[in-house]
């Protein structure tokens, strides 16, 4: 029977790196994976000879670069780049095409809406400021409301002054951001559909809200704090697929002393007189260690590796109620060559990044309509990235794989549990829409890989396959997430703690709660802090 | 031209309290009302010959304060004391009815949980009740009684303890659905329990962020937010603060549409002079208070040019498009509903929250919902006034009818709704048709132009999270005061909001007395 200091549950990238911050303070440290694999969502996997799909997450943006650098992960191998030249699909012949030279893409705004090119301005300053000032809270510990305690009041105190620096009326315009629908909150800005429609898709990413829905503007805003290459906003690629971040993670663990299994599922999560001591494996295992840090969701972590009986009264019940709804399916397509689509101007601009099949705000509203009804719609959301376009690695020459994200996917269907049919059924609606606008679409394809909600939580293990560990409504974000008075990373259960994206600032691989968490493992351990502090270089 | 302290535009029932309350510190006041009759939404008005009606038709937590300080109770308004029963009625099984406490219809595990229900929301209620009728402050506000407002919310918060603050710092923004899902299994008592949380709104049981605070609003009179019967209905209470505003010696004009409030303008600024009447006379007054809906004040009455365009503009994004259609039948006989015994109560008819979420779908478009979710009572049983001798009134709000149908209002379009709503408690009061004598559908616009309230919409203002205390209706005019010196806010549009309330007539008349 092996001891270990700390024992981590679940190597996705925040229990890499959770763990690679405990092994950087001495700690010695396993992870353990139950899949052949690591990195959870964010993997890079051979799925046809020739093609790497990130299978699960497909584009990066929120890794902190504190993080980044503090681990040198570039020297691990990772390299972030950005990816530019989108193109929205409005429901019918109509285009948006986002340049990245400023003149082109004003004039391109102006072509749809002179009103609303000016108000872009507006708005982008906005989003930035609103970003910057969330930003300063994600490397941070949620301080507990209900507390008088020393360290709570500081860091009460700390953000209250950061709030406040805003000024008066940003304060209130703040506000109305946190809790708006992202199409009430569009509508001060812009009058066409399709500008509205491309602003708003990232408001219901991985949510079980509509663009309509109260509370979606911060869903929105939580999609663009992040930044690639300081450019705050933007989006990029890993080189090699998302499994670059998790294994360049792995790596610098494995040279702090670190050590991770695969193949090696947990069973339970051991309890004795209220304090966590290990883990039992599924093929019956005991492994002693004096922490269990728990990367699953917190309502795998507590009603499935967890016995009722070892928990506090009501936590259970919580865990239950931990709002984790399955709400986006995904399709990864091998393609034998570049897909042309209609009414896209063939220049090396444009089309060089991502596609959005958003239409307008009701096409969006219509397909969450659908996903309540436990069904799909069949004009559905989809953001689509060709990375192979940026990076040669992730297919061979000449061909080219596709990333496609869907809004909305249910977890269960009206009609009983999915099937494979009804899986196929699922992906054939993707590729009719993008056949729409791209006809000859469909005899590109060499391979395909549907992933309902169904398949993401068997096998990356996410409950209903929700990609951000629970829903990011007000009720489960900071010092609530994931349940009050929990907000701090530490459980109910004494030495056990959470790393994953269940936790504060939530999920969006950014690799934040697995750092945040290992800082308070060391500070109940007495041990220096290894974690770095956030860095702001926009300031 | 004589020249009074206060000039009060608009009768609903925020003038009137806010009259009684000038009047009684001895201001002279005058209370512009276009319309023949006082009380706005929720004043009487003949529909049919012999039957009356009023848009609100229930009080769920009139100020007891405001009620006890103007002394209702000797002008006519008193509530028995009882509260109106809660009945969820759906086609094919027994109701569920709520009668302050007591719960019949469900299972003992539901009945087990809504007593413990209702007693955690009622503490979180009577937490967050002195925050209503207070004025907000400005956040950042340097006045020790200002700050102290702020930290007495948060005081008596912490009071609840430590796990009772932390759960409500949860329960506070989850959507009405998920409040009722974690705690209940029938699916009617769900959506009858999610109904105060949404009516009025632009909010479904899926809706995040708002529903809770909504339905703890209506808690903060107590009484398990039970509706109350006043004797007379809610003219009772309109007439009682009409007769309380002229006991106390203002003045009360009805038929007396305002075209403008006057603004004059020297070198220390812009201030509000008076009122121009629509009749061309004009009125002078030392305050001007606007008890109308923010919109049609700063936009119609004071016009966009004496206010600054950040202002204005934030005026105008203020999301007023109601969403609740107003049934008015007048019947020949007692309607029965399938399952109750006596018709007196408050009946839900949506059979589960997925029936109320599907409603709003259709509204999203720009479509009233063909199966419409509906609140109904016969107010014709407690206000002899409503109808002739043994001849009932049923008064319903239909949800959802958007204030903007795609297809445009028209004759067509409305009698569509009003089918829809009549078939729909058909479905729980069989033989209801045989008895209606007339009917009378208003739709947002309908409530609109027949009663001035932008968009129809019952709050003056949608009731969400970003309209509310110090936001509402936006900050520059949220503590009752305004840009322009002289011209003050009452009406529901500005903190706390809509519903048969009062503090925001009595917090403006606190504004205005400063």
């Amino acid at each position: 029977m092996s001891r270990y200091d700390a024992i981590i549950i679940g190597a996705g990238h925040n229990g890499l790196t959770n763990a690679a911050y405990l092994a950087k303070a001495g700690l010695k440290v396993v992870v353990l994976e139950k899949n052949d694999y690591i990195g959870g969502a964010a993997v890079s996997r051979e799925m046809e000879p020739g093609w790497i799909y990130s299978s699960c997450s497909y584009v990066c943006s929120m890794m902190r670069q504190a993080i980044h650098r503090d681990l040198d992960l570039a020297r691990h191998g990772l390299i972030l780049v950005p990816y530019l030249g989108t193109v929205n699909f409005g429901d019918g012949d109509e285009r948006l095409f986002a340049y990245h030279d400023e003149d082109a893409a004003d004039l391109e705004l102006r072509r749809h809406s002179p009103h609303d090119a000016d108000a872009m301005h507006r708005f982008q300053s906005d989003l930035t400021r609103y970003s910057q000032l969330i930003r300063k809270t994600l490397m941070r510990t949620p301080p507990d409301p209900t507390s008088f305690r020393l360290r709570d009041v500081r860091e009460f105190i700390y953000l209250a002054k950061q709030f406040w620096s805003l000024g008066e009326q940003e304060v209130y315009e703040y506000i109305r951001f946190f809790t708006m629908s992202a199409a009430e909150y569009l509508d001060d800005y812009f009058e066409n559909e399709l500008i509205k429609g491309a602003m708003a898709s990232p408001g219901i990413i991985g949510t079980a809200l509509g663009v309509y829905s109260p509370g979606s503007a911060y869903i929105l805003l939580h999609h663009v704090m992040g930044d690639v290459d300081g450019s705050i906003g933007a989006w990029g690629l890993a080189r090699g697929g998302m499994g670059a971040i998790s294994h360049s993670i792995a790596s610098a663990l494995q040279e702090f002393g670190g050590e991770i299994r695969t193949n090696a599922p947990v069973d339970k999560i051991r309890v004795q007189n209220g304090k966590s001591t290990g883990v039992v494996l599924e093929n019956g295992d005991e492994l002693d260690a004096a922490i269990v840090v728990s990367n699953l969701d917190a309502k795998r972590t507590f009603t499935q590796v967890m016995d009722k009986g070892d928990l506090p009264d009501g936590i259970y019940e919580r865990a239950k109620n931990f709002k984790i709804r399955g709400s986006s399916g995904k399709v990864n397509i091998a393609l034998s060559g570049l897909p042309k689509f209609t009414g896209v101007p063939d220049n090396p601009y444009l089309n060089r990044g991502g596609q959005g099949f958003t239409g307008s705000l009701e096409t969006m509203e219509r397909a969450y309509d659908c996903w309540k009804r436990g069904r799909w719609s069949d004009d559905p959301f989809i953001e689509s990235v060709i990375p192979s376009v940026w990076d040669p690695t992730v297919a061979p020459a000449g061909k080219h794989w596709m990333s496609n994200f869907v809004q909305y996917c249910p977890p269960e269907l009206a009609d009983g549990p999915w099937t494979p049919e009804k899986r196929d059924a699922f992906g054939k609606t993707v590729i009719d829409k993008i056949e729409r606008y791209s006809p000859g679409f469909s005899d590109l394809i060499v391979h395909m890989e549907v992933r309902t909600p169904h398949e993401i939580e068997n096998e990356v293990g996410l409950t209903e396959g929700n990609i951000f560990q629970g829903e990011l409504t007000i009720d489960q974000l900071f010092f609530n997430r994931p349940f009050p008075g929990y907000g701090q990373y530490r459980m109910p259960v004494k030495n056990l703690y959470m790393c994953g994206s269940s936790t504060h600032p939530g999920g969006g691989v950014s690799a934040v709660c697995g750092a945040n968490a290992a800082r308070e493992i060391l500070l109940d351990l007495r041990r220096p802090n290894t974690v770095p502090e956030d860095d702001f270089y926009d300031e | 031209m004589s020249s009074v302290d206060s000039i009060i535009v608009g009768a609903g029932h925020n003038g009137l309290v806010c009259a009684a309350y000038l009047a009684q510190k001895g201001q002279r006041v005058i209370v512009l009302e276009a319309a023949d009759e006082v009380g706005g939404l929720a004043g009487g008005r003949e529909f049919h010959p012999g039957f009356r009606a009023s848009i609100a038709h229930s009080i769920s937590h009139f100020s007891t304060k405001i009620a006890a300080e103007l002394k209702l109770a000797s002008h006519g308004y008193t509530v028995t004391g009882e509260s109106t029963p809660l009945i969820g009625l759906a086609a094919g099984r027994d109701p569920v009815i709520i009668n302050g406490r007591d719960i019949t219809g469900v299972g003992n595990d539901d009945r087990t949980a809504y007593a413990a229900y209702v007693d955690e929301l009622e503490h979180y209620a009577k937490a967050l009740a002195p925050a209503w009728t207070e004025i907000i402050p400005r956040i950042g506000s340097q006045r020790f009684s200002e700050v102290m407002t702020f930290a007495k919310i948060g005081l008596r918060l912490r009071r609840l303890g430590k796990q009772a603050m932390a759960e409500f710092l949860r329960v506070a923004s989850l959507p009405a659905r998920d409040l009722v899902d974690e705690r209940f299994d029938d699916d009617l008592l769900k959506a009858l329990l999610c109904w105060d949380g949404l009516i009025g709104s632009r909010m479904a049981p899926r809706s995040p962020n708002s529903a809770v605070l909504a339905m703890l609003y209506r808690m903060s009179e107590g009484n398990a937010g039970q509706h109350q019967i006043a004797a007379g209905g809610t003219s009772a209470l309109v007439n009682a603060l009409r007769a309380a505003a002229e006991a106390a010696g203002a003045e009360i004009r009805t038929g007396c549409s305002v075209e403008n409030i006057t603004i004059a303008g020297d070198t220390d600024g812009l201030s509000a002079t008076g009122v121009r009447l629509r009749d061309g006379e004009s009125l002078a007054a030392d305050n001007v208070i606007s008890a109308v809906d923010s919109k049609r004040t700063f936009l119609n009455l004071v016009g966009v040019q004496y206010l600054d365009i950040e202002f204005s503009n934030r005026i105008r994004r203020i999301r007023t498009d109601g969403l609740v259609g107003k049934l008015h039948l007048a019947l020949d006989s007692l309607p029965e509903f399938r399952g109750v015994d006596a018709p007196n109560g408050r009946f839900i008819i949506a059979d589960t929250m997925d029936a109320i979420e599907f409603a709003f779908d259709d509204s999203k478009y720009g479509r009233p919902s063909t199966d419409p979710v509906i609140e109904c009572v016969i107010p014709s049983l407690n206000d002899p006034q409503a109808a002739p001798d043994g001849k009932h009134v049923l008064s319903a709000h239909v949800m959802y009818v958007p204030y903007r149908h795609k297809d445009g209002w028209s004759e067509s379009t409305r009698t569509e709704i009003q089918n829809a709503a009549i078939n729909a408690i058909e479905r729980v009061a069989p033989k209801l048709r045989d008895s209606i004598v007339h009917a009378e559908f208003l739709t947002p616009a309908d409530i609109e132009s027949q009663y001035g309230a932008t968009g129809g919409h019952w709050h003056h203002g949608e009731f969400a999270m970003d309209q509310m205390l110090m936001m509402r209706p936006t900050y520059g005019a949220a503590q009752y005061s305004t840009p322009i010196p002289g011209l003050f806010l009452a009406s529901a549009g500005s903190h706390p909001g809509g519903d048969l309330v009062g503090a925001a007539g009595h917090n403006a008349a606190q504004a205005v007395l400063r």
